[in-house]
């Protein structure tokens, strides 16, 4: 069974969704206002129940599948609320948070099993890496969301057709704000989750880079997200390209989040993080 | 007892030629003139003239409509100088009901020639505000006019039919903000010149711009231009030079070549570093080569696109229209419901002081055939006759109240004056 605050969190954030939706459908500011203050409200119980998880496991609570679920949802949530302060746009939250509250809803429909916490899990440069990770992970969400809505509000622009999300949605130059934004301070927590991980894998097996498939893939997602922020800087890439990569990149990190730990052996699996013995 | 009724007398763009409007429209010194001469109007109660450049209204109550009407009429075509039998086909009248329907369609902007201009309003309002200084707006077109302020301004609020630009000006300056979002800081390049072109100038000055530069074949234009917007001048062979450091250009030239080519603006957006570039292309023919359009982060839109904006935002205010119709509907039963409650008002105020002087006058009676009662029960006497006479009636105005809101209100309010004998000889009343 969920803890109390997992359950409230949920519906918390089924109710926002619901703001959210006819804020956007029906162009309701007020609507908009309270889902945001519903969601914050939500997000401070949540952060309660991940700490409180953290307390009783001593250890993150990102070594299942259905932990780390709740935990992505947790810094999307996260990375919206940071990025609605900066910049102010409340139809963000009508893309993003459908989206963390889909992650809630598949990590309540998970069992809650056991897991055996290695002593390798109790360091504090853990929870270092996973935050980090999974913040980087949810800024990139906001990357790929607003990328999204940059294709549509560009594509009514040069087609003519202002249709239904003309109005709703920001204008182009802001979008494009977020991708930078995002991209930079995303890019930036992927950093720290990497070399805060190596640092972790070698107090665990001895080395720094052994070539896990996870290893692999975050280290193609960190270069795919690296030379998008090349070509933003220095070529002067921005708009259309820029979202459209941001979209790409994005699939390569959520093959790397879901794909490689449930598709793939490793010692980053689901399986063996839960406690079948390492390969 | 007479009948208060509501009634507007007026012309708008669709009854009216622009040459009829002009005659009787009331500047602001006739106005005072007008306001004098309709007071003088006899039986006229309450008041109100609307005049603007599309119509001229003037809203009013009395109990004598027949004659107020054509006296109202006769000082239309008096000031007018047309004749009453040329004047009246030219104009609407609305009783009651459609009067009422009508200053709140023409305050929420539903029967503007534009659907939803605001101007409207502020018109509305400050006719109201005249009539409130010269004491011609009483309860029933004070109440009126505030519910008319209300209802235009929720219809704003809740419905779309303000929402979308409908000017070509408007629309360019929208795309703008929806291309750069913050106006604030950019660079305008305003190339030939134009009402439109300067409109949407105007427009861009509004909404912050850093600065304008104005081009123009003759040079000398492009200086005036120029000053008008505080920008600066420059020649048509600079413009590629300027072109890197603008957002928003507005082309209006009549040159019949393209002045922008596909590969100009390729090389531009290079320079650029791809920052977006907005070119707003009033002229006819095309200033900028259509496919300019298809480079990244550079937006084309020609006066053939801008069209077809309004034409759909128009046809997006007609559709909200009809939502506006419906609130108005609504507004106008709720008024009239207020408005027969009103007329209930004197029946009740007379039958009340009818009872009461039936019961002070027997109260009088009896008391001075009894001499030796004490003050206490003196006022213990006056207290029965006052709690009667408010028990007794309390029932009929509850029910003449009750009917105001309903229909078949004149029968019972009839039927009450014959029953408690309101307008009889007033011999039989008391003594």
């Amino acid at each position: 069974m969920d803890s109390v605050f997992f359950r409230l969190t949920l519906s918390l954030y089924l109710v926002a969704t619901g703001g959210f939706l006819y804020f956007i459908l029906k162009r309701n500011k007020k609507a908009g206002i309270w889902s945001h203050r519903i969601l914050i409200l939500g997000f401070v119980l949540h952060t309660v129940s991940l700490l409180m998880e953290y307390y009783h496991l001593g250890a993150v609570p990102g070594l299942s599948f259905k932990s780390s679920l709740a935990f992505f949802s947790w810094a999307i949530v996260a990375a919206y609320i940071i990025f609605q302060a900066r910049f102010r746009i409340l139809v963000l939250g009508s893309f993003v948070v459908p989206l963390s509250v889909i992650l809630m809803i598949l990590s309540s429909t998970i069992p809650i099993s056991p897991v055996t916490v290695r002593p390798i899990f109790k360091g504090l440069l853990l929870p270092v890496h996973v935050t980090a990770s999974l913040l980087g992970d949810g800024i990139f969400v906001i990357a790929f969301i607003a990328g999204i809505m940059y294709l549509i509000q560009e594509h009514q622009i040069k087609t003519k057709r202002l249709g239904a999300f003309y109005a709703r949605l920001p204008s182009l130059n802001i979008l494009d704000s977020i991708n930078y934004y995002a991209i930079s301070y995303g890019f930036l927590l992927l950093s720290i989750g990497m070399i805060t991980g190596s640092i972790v894998a070698q107090s665990a097996h001895g080395t720094y880079w052994r070539w896990d498939p996870k290893e692999v893939w975050s280290l193609l997602t960190w270069l795919s997200y690296a030379v998008l922020l090349h070509q933003r800087m220095a070529v002067g890439w921005r708009g259309r390209r820029s979202a459209l990569m941001a979209i790409g990149c994005f699939f390569v990190l959520i093959f790397t989040f879901l794909g490689v730990n449930l598709l793939m052996e490793g010692y980053h699996s689901f399986e063996s993080l839960e406690g079948k013995p390492w390969p | 007892m007479a009948m208060i009724r509501i009634i507007d007398i007026g012309m708008n763009h669709e009854t009216a030629p622009v040459e009829v409007r002009e005659l009787l429209s009331f500047g602001e010194k006739d106005r005072d003139k007008a306001f004098h001469d309709i007071q003088a109007v006899k039986n006229i109660k309450e008041y109100l003239l609307l005049s603007t450049c599309n119509r001229v209204e003037i809203l009013f109550t009395t109990e004598r409509e027949k004659q107020v009407r054509e006296s109202v009429i006769t000082f239309l075509s008096r000031v007018s100088g047309i004749a009453r039998d040329e004047l009246t086909p030219l104009l609407y009248i609305y009783d009651d009901q459609e009067a009422i329907r009508h200053i709140f369609r023409v305050g929420a902007s539903l029967d503007s020639m534009m659907l939803g201009e605001p101007q409207i309003l502020g018109q509305v309002k400050e006719a109201y505000r005249i009539a409130v200084d010269t004491k011609s707006s009483s309860v029933i077109l004070n109440r009126l006019m505030h519910r008319t302020f209300s209802l235009a301004k929720r219809i704003r609020t809740n419905t779309g039919i303000a929402g979308s630009a409908v000017s070509i000006s408007f629309a360019a300056v929208e795309l703008a903000k929806k291309i750069f979002g913050d106006l604030k800081g950019k660079g305008v390049l305003l190339m030939g010149a134009g009402e439109m072109a300067e409109l949407a100038a105007t427009y861009l000055l509004k909404n912050k711009v850093a600065r304008i530069l104005v081009a123009n074949r003759t040079f000398s234009r492009a200086v005036d231009l120029a000053e008008q917007f505080q920008g600066s001048a420059i020649s048509f062979d600079e413009i590629e030079g300027q072109l890197p450091g603008v957002d928003i250009v507005i082309t209006s030239t009549a040159s019949p070549e393209p002045i922008i080519s596909f590969d100009q603006a390729k090389r531009i957006m290079k320079v650029r570093k791809n920052r977006p570039l907005f070119f707003i292309d009033i002229a006819v023919p095309r200033n900028v080569e259509p496919r300019v359009n298809e480079i990244g982060n550079v937006f084309v839109y020609d006066i053939d696109d801008l069209k077809g904006i309004i034409d759909d935002n128009v046809g997006k205010r007609q559709a909200e229209a009809i939502k506006a119709e419906r609130m108005v509907d609504e507004e106008v039963l709720k008024f009239s419901a207020w408005l027969r409650t009103l007329e209930v008002v004197p029946t009740i105020k007379e039958l009340q002081q009818k009872c009461e002087r039936i019961f002070q006058g027997e109260l009088q009676r009896t008391l001075s055939g009894l001499k030796d009662l004490t003050p206490e029960q003196r006022k213990g006497f006056e207290r029965m006759a006052k709690s009667i006479t408010k028990k007794l009636l309390n029932d009929p105005i509850v029910f003449l109240k009750g009917k105001g809101e309903r229909g078949s209100q004149d029968l019972y309010l009839d039927i009450a004056r014959k029953l408690f004998n309101l307008d009889g000889d007033a011999r039989e009343d008391d003594e």
